[in-house]
């Protein structure tokens, strides 16, 4: 059974969507990444579908309630590189994922997240300005 | 089938062959005005005077399988001639025109019974015209949807006005259709450049009604799906009333009144500030 890999890059989580989803694939990666969140402390959430072609209103809701999901977990969560098609089928089905952050890609996903999350303790011997793109 | 006395105006068309193809050709030439040459339309009438003949008289419904080959040249022929810009009177009267060369040749003989064929005849020839008329007009239905097409493409152009932000000046009336092509060129011009801000200059766009504004909200949703924002444009004053008169909200959408504020406005969202030299 395919399962969607999360990636952790220090404090964020980077889930690549790299196949068509499927509802129960869907909602596994709902389940694994709340795991995740809670089990690595992480501040922040990158969903990258940029290879997702096909969304209907279930994938399209699972998206939004994954953000919201991460959100009452404390972590920021910015969807990136999203097809146009996929874009405007969102939209004419009326689901404008309200409350959910969207990037270009993911680098610019990944700054954004860098800029909006607090990382509060930084280690002695580096310095916080350490991996920031600016 | 017929019985043997309908089947008269065979006889009369084979008999007269060549005198009725040569004043036929006459006929249409005149009707066409001379646009196209005496030899190609001679030929063209020979060979729907052949596909008539090709019927034996059997038959009188111009959609039975004998006159396939009649029906497919009439397609051919009025397909042609809408292309090459006849009126749909001059492409039917090309046809008709065999009716008053027949007539004219009755009239000569005096023969009371051959009228009767004629009036046979006369069904089919009027059968024929018609058939062909739908051509013509489903040929010319085809080179306007073509037309509007092509408009469609040429009416949305994106351009990058600086790094990170293009701009899509709309000109002429958004309907669904075009908001979709409009929609579509956008969002692929935002990802092929990888650009955060989008400017829709709404200048040339005549009128504003809830239906384009509505429009224009997916527009702009859908670009922020993408992580684009978007700068509406080019309001005019009369719009700016129409829309508040309407109770149209435009929400969170960044609206600006030309071209050049909204500029200004993406470049200081971007980081980047005009500076006056000195």
């Amino acid at each position: 059974m395919d399962r969607i890999p999360i990636l952790r890059i220090g404090e964020m989580l980077l889930v690549s969507i790299q196949v068509d989803l499927q509802d129960h694939t869907a909602l596994m990666l709902q389940d694994d990444l709340s795991n995740r969140i809670v089990e690595t402390g992480a501040k922040g959430v990158l969903i990258d579908i940029s290879a997702l072609e096909i969304v209907d209103s279930f994938i399209g809701r699972m998206i939004s309630t994954t953000a919201a999901v991460s959100r009452v977990l404390d972590a920021e969560t910015v969807v990136v590189g999203m097809q146009p098609a996929v874009a405007i089928t969102l939209v004419e089905l009326g689901l404008t994922l309200s409350g959910v952050r969207t990037a270009l890609d993911v680098d610019r996903g990944l700054r954004m997240l860098r800029d909006s999350v607090e990382i509060p303790v930084v280690g002695r011997g580096v310095s916080p300005d350490d991996g920031r793109a600016d | 089938m017929s019985s043997q006395p309908d089947q008269q105006w065979i006889d009369l068309l084979r008999d007269n062959e060549d005198e009725v193809i040569e004043a036929w050709t006459a006929a249409a030439e005149a009707s066409l005005a001379g646009r196209m040459t005496g030899g190609d339309l001679a030929n063209d009438i020979r060979e729907i005077y052949n596909g008539l003949l090709a019927g034996e008289g059997s038959e009188t419904d111009i959609r039975s399988s004998v006159y396939d080959g009649l029906r497919a040249l009439l397609n051919d022929l009025g397909r042609t001639r809408a292309r090459q810009g006849f009126s749909p009177t001059e492409a039917a009267t090309s046809i008709f025109a065999l009716k008053q060369v027949l007539l004219d040749l009755l009239g000569r003989r005096g023969d009371l019974g051959a009228y009767r064929a004629f009036a046979k005849l006369s069904i089919i020839v009027d059968d024929l015209g018609l058939y062909m008329l739908e051509t013509y007009a489903n040929a010319r239905e085809t080179v306007i949807a073509q037309q509007a097409e092509t408009l469609l493409e040429l009416s949305t152009p994106v351009v990058k006005l600086w790094d990170n932000i293009v701009a899509l000046p709309l000109v002429g009336t958004l309907d669904s259709a075009r908001t979709q092509v409009v929609m579509e060129a956008l969002l692929q011009a935002l990802v092929d450049t990888g650009s955060e801000h989008a400017i829709i200059d709404i200048t040339g766009v005549p009128a504003v009604d809830t239906q384009v504004a509505q429009h224009l909200l997916k527009t702009v949703q859908a670009a922020r799906l993408l992580g684009a924002e978007c700068i509406v444009s080019g309001i005019r004053p009369q719009i700016a009333q129409t829309v508040v008169a309407l109770g149209i909200e435009f929400g969170d959408i960044h609206t600006k009144a030309n071209l050049s504020d909204a500029m200004l406005l993406a470049m200081r969202r971007s980081g980047l500030d005009i500076v006056g030299r000195s």
